[in-house]
């Protein structure tokens, strides 16, 4: 072995056994400072780097960056525009689950959900259009009823489309049945879209909250289907009938999806009523 | 043949009065589109005859209402009629003339749909179909005549050109 070769095993072995020694924690102190100034001197160097890179590249960055800004802000307005149709395919699918729950609970009737798509032009009027007609078998006098309660009946059919004559109409008489009360009685629309109950007998006993149903009387409705509460009853001496107050089950402002009762035909029955005497 | 603008304009005016006008509501009242449109029309100085509208408007909206045929066929001919009327007198403030016809129209076809369902069974009170319908229709007619007013006379500028009015 020459000098030279010695040379250099010696200083490697030097080199490695500082490095062993101080990876094995024997140079602590000593090489926390000197790993310091090391990185601080890195730090500076870096730092200064960066800026002036910035500083040579801002003007490329910026023309990039208004770029990127441009196709995510189109991004966010694009998930914002799914966010809403979601939305309202979720609200969507809840009046559809109500009502996919109602007609499970009640199997005795076969129904035929429709969309709410317009509303009579009068405003005398309380009708509704919606988008099932004649070639789904709806006919003029079935039932329409939302999972929270009676809606009104078909007025007008044509191949497409349906009129309602909602319960709340002005011209709208239902034969009802107070629940707790066990009586019958009138549900009258309004012009303002409310519905009182008529003709309830004086000797009867009805009080606020007792439930109003469908009588079934008449033939132009099945019964026991949900109308509302009675809110408030007004008793006058001197009148035949009491009067009362109905908070509806049913929001009529927010109607949009209902189902039709296609297997009830009403039933017609002027020529039973008594003629009036000449 | 610009005036067969008419069918898909009307048909829709009656889609928007069905689906939008009638759920914008003040009170129990709201805008009636087809009648404002009618009378905005039937004011061009440039238009010799709206009674083809009228009577697209009236099977349109005798097609889809359940209002009583008469109602709608008097109605709307009769507000078109005042319109034409007032026309000839106070066309140099066509503003003033639509507002009035406006005014007029709605009040005539709010009693006659009053007058015609009352004497066809349905229980309505004078006081709460004024209080209630007619007058915020009436509000809401008004506010809706300005830009109608103003879509109709670029469109009847359209419909009859220059050359072809003189």
């Amino acid at each position: 072995m020459n000098s030279r070769s010695l040379q250099t095993t010696i200083i490697f072995l030097v080199v490695g056994g500082i490095l062993a020694l101080s990876l094995g924690g024997f140079f602590g102190t000593a090489s926390r400072q000197v790993g310091s100034v090391l990185i601080e001197i890195q730090t500076w160097f870096s730092s200064r780097f960066i800026g002036l890179q910035d500083f040579i590249t801002a003007p490329r960055d910026i023309v990039s960056l208004r770029t990127r800004n441009t196709e995510l802000e189109a991004q966010v307005s694009q998930l914002q525009t799914q966010v809403i149709e979601l939305q309202q395919r979720v609200n969507e699918t809840e009046i559809l689950a109500a009502l996919v729950n109602f007609s499970r609970s009640n199997p005795e009737s076969t129904y035929k959900a429709a969309a709410v798509i317009g509303r009579d032009p009068s405003p005398f009027l309380h009708y509704i259009i919606i988008n099932r007609g004649s070639n789904d078998d709806i006919q003029r006098g079935m039932p329409v009823v939302t999972n929270q309660g009676l809606v009104g009946r078909i007025d007008a059919v044509i191949a497409d489309a349906a009129r309602v004559q909602l319960i709340t109409d002005p011209a709208s008489s239902i034969n009802v049945y107070l629940q707790n009360a066990e009586t019958n009685a009138v549900a009258l629309g309004s012009v303002t879209g409310d519905v009182s109950l008529d003709m309830i007998s004086q000797n009867t006993v009805v009080e606020s909250g007792d439930l109003i149903l469908t009588s079934g009387l008449g033939g132009g409705y099945p019964s026991d289907l949900i109308i509302g509460q009675v809110v408030t009853l007004r008793t006058l001496e001197y009148e035949l009938f009491q009067e009362a107050t109905v908070q509806l089950a049913l929001d009529f402002s927010r109607l949009n999806i209902v189902l039709v009762i296609t297997n009830f035909r009403p039933v017609n029955i002027t020529p039973l009523e008594p003629l009036p005497s000449p | 043949m610009r005036n067969i603008i008419a069918f898909p304009l009307l048909g829709l005016a009656v889609i928007l009065q069905t689906s939008v006008i009638g759920r914008i509501n003040l009170i129990s009242g709201y805008a009636d589109l087809p009648l404002i449109l009618l009378a905005a029309w039937a004011l061009q100085e440039r238009v010799k005859s709206s009674w083809h509208w009228t009577a697209t408007i009236c099977l349109m909206i005798g097609f889809v209402s359940a209002m009583p045929w008469p109602v709608v066929v008097v109605g709307y001919f009769g507000v078109v009629f005042v319109a034409q009327l007032l026309q000839k007198r106070i066309w140099q403030a066509p503003l003033l003339a639509m507002f009035s016809v406006v005014f007029v129209g709605t009040l005539f076809m709010h009693l006659l749909s009053f007058a015609v369902l009352r004497i066809s069974g349905t229980p309505f009170l004078f006081s709460d179909v004024m209080g209630l319908i007619t007058l915020p229709s009436l509000l809401l007619n008004m506010l809706f005549s300005i830009p109608i007013y103003t879509f109709i006379r670029d469109l009847a500028v359209w419909v009859y050109p220059e050359e072809q009015y003189e």
